[in-house]
C-alpha cells in the first residue's frame, strides 16, 4: 500500500494563531471629522480587518489588527493616529 | 545507453541545454518561471523560442530571482500545472529554502540543474556541490551522462514525481558546458509517443482554488503532524525506488532506449574492481574499464543515476563479493569525504558488506578528469585497498601532493 500523502493544508478559520491583536504596539485610531471615506486604509490592510461599521465610516476590529502602520501611512488625509498602546 | 533503431521521431545534433529545452516542451509543461544564470541560460533561452515560435503552449514568468522562480513554480503547480524551471550554483543555493516549500506541499515540480562550481572564487565549470548541497531538501536529485539521457530523464521523472505513491519534485543533473553547450546526435521523440506516455497532470491530492480558499504551510505544535509529513515524504522517497525502475522499464519499452534506472552498469557483472561515480564522469569511466579490460584487469563501472533517493540495494547488491570499489567524488563534503563514498560505505556497513572502498574526491571547479585518469585512480585505490590504508578521503590531481 503506498504510503498516505499529508500535505499541510488547512482551511481558513478565525484566529488559528490567536488574537493578533495582543501583538498590536501601537493602535491605529480614525479620526472621522478628518475621514472621507476612500477606503484606501480597507485597502491596504494586510489583514482585511478594517470595515464598513454601522456609522458608515471605516472601523478597525482591534482583536485582531497587529498595529502595523501602513493605514495610517497611506491614508491622504491623514485621518488615522498611531496611539501608543498603555496599560491603565 | 541502449537504442532500438525503429522508434519514431527525428534525429538532430544539438547541446544538452537544448535537449532539455526539448523535453519541456514535448512534456507540454504549463508554467516556466525563468531566471538566467550560467551555464543554464540557454535552457530557458530556448523555451522562450519555442513559445514565440507558437511550438509551445506556457506561461512564460520572468521572475526575479531564482527563489522568485521556485516560490512562482509552487503556485503554478499547486493549480494542478505541470511546472518546469531551470538553475545551476549560486541560483541553486538561492533557491534552497523554498526548495523545502516544494517538497512540503507534494509538488511534482521539475527542474534541470546544469551543474556549476559554487563560489567562492566564481567558477562556471563543472563541478557536483551545487546539486550535492539540495540532498536533504526531499527532491529527486538524478545525473546524466549524455544529451540524450538528459531530454529522456526529464520526460521519465515526470512521469515517476507525478505517480500517486511519489508525489515529490525532481531535479536532472547535467554536467556543466561538458554536456551543457557540447552537441551531441540526440533523437528527439514523436510528440504523440511522448503523450501517450506521460499523460496531462491531473493532482489527486490537493489543488489550489481560488473559488475555495485554503492556507498551505500553516503552523503547527510538536504534538500536531510535522513528524508524520516528514516521514510521509521518506516513505514516499523510498517508494520512489520502484517508481524509477518501474517507468524506465516503460520508457525502455516504449522507446527502445535504456539508461538504467536507479543505476547503470556497465561491464560489473564479472569485474573485481567497480568504479562507483557520476554525471560525465560515468560515461568517461566507461572509457576508463575498457581500457583496463584490454590491458587484463577486471574492472566494471557502478553509475549512481538516482543520488535521492538513493540506490542502497543495488549499491550492495554489486558491492558484495568484490575485492575494491572505486568510488569518485566531484564534491566534498568538508570534514568528512566524498558525499557519494559517504553514503556507499554506510550502505555496505548496514548490510555487512565488507568490501573495501576507497573514495576520492576531484575534478573540483572544471579540473579536466579523462579516462587515463580514472585508470590512475584505480591504481592508486588497488595499492591502498592492498596496504590496507583506507581513509575517509583521497585527493586526486590537487596540484600539490
Amino acid at each position: 500500500m503506498p504510503t498516505e500523502i499529508v500535505v499541510p493544508v488547512s482551511p481558513p478559520s478565525e484566529a488559528v494563531v490567536g488574537k493578533t491583536g495582543l501583538w498590536r504596539v501601537f493602535r491605529p485610531v480614525i479620526h472621522k471629522d478628518k475621514c472621507v471615506k476612500c477606503w484606501t486604509c480597507a485597502l491596504y490592510c494586510m489583514e482585511d480587518v478594517i470595515d464598513e461599521g454601522p456609522d458608515g465610516y471605516p472601523t478597525i476590529d482591534y482583536e485582531f489588527c497587529k498595529g502595523c502602520g501602513i493605514c495610517a501611512n497611506e491614508c491622504p488625509t491623514k485621518a488615522i493616529e498611531m496611539v501608543p498602546e498603555v496599560r491603565e | 545507453m541502449i537504442q532500438r533503431e525503429e522508434a519514431r521521431g527525428k534525429w538532430d545534433i544539438i547541446t544538452g541545454n537544448h535537449a532539455v529545452a526539448h523535453a519541456a516542451r514535448l512534456a507540454r509543461v504549463k508554467v516556466v518561471p525563468a531566471y538566467p544564470i550560467t551555464p543554464q541560460t540557454t535552457i530557458v533561452e530556448y523555451i522562450a523560442d519555442f513559445i514565440a515560435r507558437g511550438e509551445m503552449d506556457a506561461e512564460y514568468i520572468r521572475v526575479e530571482s531564482e527563489h522568485s522562480a521556485m516560490a512562482s513554480a509552487i503556485g503554478a503547480a499547486a493549480v494542478g500545472a505541470r511546472t518546469f524551471t531551470a538553475t545551476a550554483s549560486q541560483g541553486l543555493l538561492l533557491m534552497h529554502e523554498v526548495l523545502h516549500w516544494a517538497v512540503g506541499a507534494r509538488l511534482p515540480i521539475g527542474m534541470a540543474v546544469v551543474n556549476r562550481a559554487v563560489g567562492p572564487p566564481w567558477s562556471i565549470h563543472v563541478d557536483h556541490q551545487d546539486a550535492i548541497s539540495q540532498r536533504d531538501t526531499g527532491w529527486m536529485i538524478m545525473f546524466v551522462s549524455s544529451n540524450q539521457e538528459a531530454l529522456d530523464s526529464v520526460l521519465m521523472m515526470y512521469k515517476v514525481a507525478e505517480d500517486d505513491r511519489v508525489l515529490l519534485p525532481f531535479m536532472v543533473c547535467l554536467d556543466g558546458f561538458v554536456l551543457s553547450h557540447t552537441y551531441q546526435p540526440v533523437h528527439i521523440p514523436d510528440q504523440g509517443d511522448v503523450d501517450a506516455f506521460l499523460p496531462e497532470y491531473k493532482p489527486k491530492h490537493w489543488i489550489m482554488d481560488p473559488e475555495d480558499p485554503i492556507t498551505y504551510g500553516n503552523l503547527v505544535m510538536p504534538d500536531q503532524d510535522y513528524m508524520e509529513m516528514r516521514w510521509s515524504i521518506h516513505e514516499s522517497m523510498i517508494e520512489a525506488k520502484s517508481v524509477i525502475k518501474e517507468v524506465s522499464a516503460e520508457f525502455r519499452d516504449r522507446f527502445g532506449r535504456f539508461h538504467g534506472d536507479l543505476v547503470w552498469k556497465y561491464r560489473a557483472d564479472d569485474a573485481d574492481v567497480v568504479i562507483v561515480t557520476t554525471g560525465t564522469l560515468a560515461s568517461e569511466a566507461e572509457e576508463a574499464v575498457d581500457v583496463l579490460r584490454e590491458k587484463g584487469e577486471n574492472v566494471g563501472l557502478l553509475k549512481i543515476r538516482s543520488y535521492r533517493p538513493f540506490p542502497t540495494e543495488d549499491v550492495v547488491g554489486v558491492a558484495d563479493g568484490r575485492k575494491l570499489l572505486v568510488v569518485i567524488d566531484r564534491s566534498i563534503s568538508f570534514g568528512q569525504g566524498g558525499p557519494l563514498a559517504t553514503d556507499i560505505r554506510s550502505a555496505l556497513f548496514t548490510y555487512g558488506v565488507d568490501t573495501p572502498v576507497v573514495g576520492f574526491v576531484t575534478g573540483l571547479g572544471g579540473r579536466d578528469i579523462t579516462y587515463e585518469d580514472i585508470a590512475k585512480m584505480v591504481a592508486i585505490a588497488r595499492e591502498k585497498a592492498s596496504a590496507r590504508e583506507l581513509r575517509p578521503v583521497e585527493w586526486y590531481k590537487l596540484k600539490k601532493g
